[in-house]
């Protein structure tokens, strides 16, 4: 798996990090269910995914990858600083 | 006697034109009291368990390909109770227990071999870790030993005890844990459910629920539609994607967990070794290649193959603790998919949903549990209440901290 890195450009998995299903982080005072769901709960699809990873071994940028979880072929590559977060930090 | 020896030479005289089929390719009644979807070990242990423990025969088991076609073919056969977190603990000395008389339970030789298991220390840190987790082995009634250096080193010469980087200072020993054969699980415990009445039916994918006013009251499958009483779910590596046709969203993401085996040696390794430092763990089978696994490529996967530098770090930390394997040649390797929950322990409970019911979350301890897990879910789907030794596999224990972080990493996705 190779992923395009938008700062680097195009670098082998072992500079990666995975950190998970990019989900929306609920507004602080959302509630134990938004949060409960953003901790724990996941899709988990067998197919398109969009997931955060860190350029570990790069430039350590967080990244919003696209990616499909069937043939783990990556469509896209973003910086997650984009990214929509929901609530305000 | 049906298998024996005479049978054997009989049937080899003739040609082998003699043995019938063991179980029956029934067609699907039209409603069930207990549907079962998922025929692999977890799955075909409940249907047994269901008819034995509890009378219950009125039961189909769905698979979507043929029966033990998932991760109970797929695993490095493992079986050992050295958990030491409550909820975990009287759990998995509850299967090994069970283990030890599967054999005899079946009639049919599962090979449980009760060849013992060693987890290295590589640091005081971790010794007074294992120390611990032994002694809370020992308090539960299993067996375990902390060995320093040199006694381990004349049960296991062959380590690499002076490795500049992660020296061997000792072992916690387990001598009840061991291996089993792994398709024979799930042929034995096929064929006891298919024998009591329960109807194995293969190559039938569920494609949706029947669900009205919050209570489940059948599937639709590939073979039509199915009523059912109660339906329970264990098709773990695949779980969110079952439960997402019921509307559920689980607290499960899938991974790649890759596993490799040498070509056949001579006796070489009689035990079961987990390398401290990296998750390496290794055995011999019966045919004499060498099993050996690593950490899952941790990033969400349902492709059955795994990523190659996961393969180099295996095969690093394999040289790491035993230079002599590097004269054995790889055969081959593959990859099962693992339900990884946030704590990395299972679920056994119900769901939202009135009558459906949910065993997933196995991580990569599902083989060692499929005795006791079956037994667990089978007493939930028959009675409607936890058995005693699975009452903290429960679904919400995220939402409300119950958690059981037996690797003390605590509560995320990306941490087991």
């Amino acid at each position: 798996m190779r992923i395009t890195c938008p700062f680097c450009g195009e670098r082998d998995l072992r500079e990666f990090t995975c950190r998970g299903a990019a989900v929306e982080r609920p507004a602080p005072g959302a509630g134990e269910a938004a949060w409960d769901a953003y901790l724990h709960l996941r899709d988990n699809p067998a197919g398109p995914s969009r997931e955060y990873w860190q350029h570990t071994g790069g430039c350590r940028a967080w990244l919003v990858v696209s990616r499909d979880t069937l043939s783990h072929a990556v469509a896209g590559c973003r910086p997650a600083s984009g990214h929509r977060r929901g609530g305000r930090p | 006697m049906r298998y024996s020896a005479l049978q054997v030479l009989w049937q080899g005289l003739t040609g082998n034109r003699g043995w019938k089929p063991v179980w029956r390719q029934p067609d699907p009644k039209p409603a069930y009291d207990i549907v079962i979807i998922g025929g692999g070990g977890h799955g075909l242990a409940t249907a047994h368990y269901l008819a034995r423990n509890h009378g219950l025969t009125n039961v189909a088991v769905l698979e979507r390909g043929w029966l033990g076609s998932g991760n109970i073919g797929r695993n490095t056969t493992i079986v050992r109770a050295d958990y030491s977190l409550p909820g975990n603990s009287e759990f998995y000395s509850h299967s090994l227990r069970l283990w030890e008389g599967l054999s005899r339970e079946l009639n049919l030789n599962v090979m449980h071999s009760r060849r013992g298991t060693w987890r290295l220390f590589h640091s005081d840190g971790q010794r007074d870790e294992f120390a611990r987790r032994g002694n809370a082995m020992l308090a539960r009634g299993d067996d375990a030993r902390l060995l320093g250096r040199a006694a381990l080193r004349r049960h296991l010469p062959y380590l690499d005890f002076d490795n500049a980087r992660f020296p061997i200072h000792g072992a916690l020993w387990h001598p009840r844990g061991g291996t089993a054969r792994h398709d024979a699980v799930a042929w034995g415990y096929a064929r006891s459910a298919d024998s009591r009445g329960v109807d194995l039916i293969q190559n039938c994918e569920v494609t949706g629920f029947d669900i009205r006013r919050g209570r489940v009251h059948g599937v639709r499958t590939t073979h039509g539609p199915i009523r059912a009483g109660k339906v329970g779910i264990a098709v773990a590596g695949h779980s969110s994607r079952v439960a997402a046709l019921a509307g559920l969203r689980l607290p499960i993401e899938s991974h790649v967990l890759q596993a490799f085996v040498t070509e056949g040696l001579k006796p070489v390794i009689d035990t079961v070794i987990s390398f401290g430092m990296g998750h390496f763990y290794i055995s011999q089978s019966d045919r004499g290649g060498l099993v050996f696994g690593g950490d899952l490529d941790f990033y969400p996967s349902y492709a059955r193959r795994g990523s190659l530098p996961r393969q180099e770090q295996v095969m690093e930390a394999a040289m790491t603790l035993m230079p002599m394997i590097g004269k054995a040649r790889v055969l081959r390797s593959w990859g099962g998919i693992m339900d990884m929950t946030p704590d990395g322990s299972p679920i056994i409970d119900a769901t939202p949903v009135e009558g459906l019911y949910l065993s997933a979350g196995w991580c990569y301890g599902g083989f060692k549990a499929v005795p006791a897990g079956g037994e667990a879910f089978a007493h939930l789907l028959a009675t409607g209440r936890p058995h005693p030794v699975a009452g903290r596999f429960r679904l919400d224990r995220f939402r409300f901290g119950r958690l059981i972080d037996e690797e003390g990493t605590g509560s995320q996705h990306n941490l087991h």
